[in-house]
């Protein structure tokens, strides 16, 4: 690889991982003065910021990385949907409370391992960025955990609605493992973290916690993927709009 | 336009309060990471952000930008930088002690290092009666860099800084 194609290539690795932070910040942040208590309520505002603020150095990154220029603001407003690189899990429709928790817990889970990783990448920008990230989605893992094990071990319903909340996330769970050409290139360089590496010690975590929670694990049935290509599932057509239509009606306005 | 050293211009923006909790300063916080100044009087202020989504950033970052205009300094520039990741470690104590005089209980213990040995986890201690007997109510709190807390002894809330 020359050095063009390599920084191309950088710049569409930090824009996956800024995708998948900036489509779970507004996913997480539309439970804002909806959650079923006011702790949670902030504590889904601070885990929405948490994600928000990495996506937004991932994404300003992405922009110089490339060579095109762009502000997080031209990635996060003014791409259409074909162009957003990130899972399909983390746009994944709210659903009721424990469908949030299993997939910020499920997400959270594989973000600890990925960034625990990236912290020695050979870019020093990405190592900078999941350095600063790490400690937070440590913290959101043990959040999420500690309700997984909370709801699954706890009522007759709150454990029915846990192991139903799981078993919606779970088809999406494999693509976050999914390596490709990019990946592939990137991780050889010791740039990139490769997926597959992360769903051994990913998985393990989760599992842990589920036993805690008397939870069973879900068989596997259709998987999910296509995000890293652009695929989309039919929600997020509706979370764009949400989430551009403001910068759109309005371009280059100040707020 | 003045004549600036590093030092004397880390003394004017190291009094910049925090935004949100105006009682410390930036430098207190750990936040103000180097101040620097080129040969051709250039300035640079760097910052280091507590969260990746502190929205408290953009504030500080102008009010810094405002204080060195003010003196006189028209050729500085606001650096954000992010490695090496901010630790509660890097508040001062200092800064420890005008938290809790604030109200707010400062992050006791260190924070936890990857691959270094299990963090210490002190008792916390009440700002307000400095009772030992509490408890967290919430892991969030009013701002990312918070969580909620209650004493089991006056039965006040208070915010802590969380350990990281």
């Amino acid at each position: 690889m020359n050095d063009v194609a390599l920084d191309t290539r950088v710049g569409d690795y930090a824009l996956r991982l800024g995708d998948d932070a900036l489509i779970l910040a507004q996913r997480t942040g539309e439970w804002i003065a909806a959650a079923p208590e006011l702790e949670e309520d902030l504590a889904l505002g601070n885990l929405a910021l948490d994600l928000l603020g990495q996506a937004r150095t991932l994404l300003t990154y992405a922009g110089r990385a490339d060579g095109s220029g762009r502000s997080e603001d031209d990635l996060a407003y003014f791409r259409d949907e074909r162009d957003f690189r990130n899972c399909q899990l983390v746009e994944l429709p709210n659903g009721d409370f424990a469908v949030t928790m299993a997939r910020l817990f499920v997400f959270a889970a594989y973000q600890y391992e990925l960034y625990s990783r990236l912290v020695d990448s050979a870019d020093e920008t990405l190592a900078a960025i999941a350095a600063k990230a790490l400690k937070e989605v440590a913290y959101h893992r043990d959040h999420a955990g500690a309700w997984v094990r909370r709801l699954g071990d706890g009522t007759d319903e709150s454990h029915r609605r846990m192991q139903a909340g799981l078993d919606t996330v779970w088809p999406y769970v494999d693509e976050l493992f999914e390596s490709d050409d990019l990946t592939r290139a990137l991780a050889a360089v010791e740039i990139a973290v490769d997926p597959a590496e992360l769903a051994d010690p990913t998985l393990s975590h989760v599992r842990a916690v589920l036993h805690d929670a008397t939870l069973d694990e879900p068989e596997p049935t259709n998987r999910h993927t296509g995000g890293r290509r652009g695929i989309h599932s039919e929600q997020m057509g509706y979370l764009l709009a949400e989430l551009q239509h403001l910068a759109r009606s309005h371009p280059g306005a100040q707020w | 336009m003045v004549t600036a050293t590093a030092t004397s211009v880390r003394e004017l923006v190291a009094s910049v309060p925090d935004p949100e909790i105006p009682v410390v300063t930036i430098e207190d916080l750990g936040i103000l990471r180097d101040v620097r100044v080129g040969a051709d009087g250039a300035i640079e202020v760097d910052i280091t952000p507590t969260y990746s989504g502190c929205p408290a950033m953009d504030a500080i970052r102008a009010d810094v930008e405002r204080r060195l205009a003010d003196a006189g300094y028209d050729r500085a520039r606001v650096r954000l930088v992010l490695a090496p990741a901010w630790t509660t470690d890097w508040i001062r104590d200092e800064g420890r002690r005008k938290l809790a005089e604030f109200g707010i209980a400062p992050p006791s213990g260190t924070a936890p290092h990857r691959g270094g040995p299990v963090p210490l986890t002190l008792s916390v201690r009440c700002p307000r009666c400095g009772s030992p007997d509490t408890r967290e109510l919430s892991r969030f709190g009013s701002t990312a860099c918070k969580a909620l807390w209650r004493c089991n002894q006056c039965r006040e809330p208070f915010d802590r800084f969380k350990a990281l």
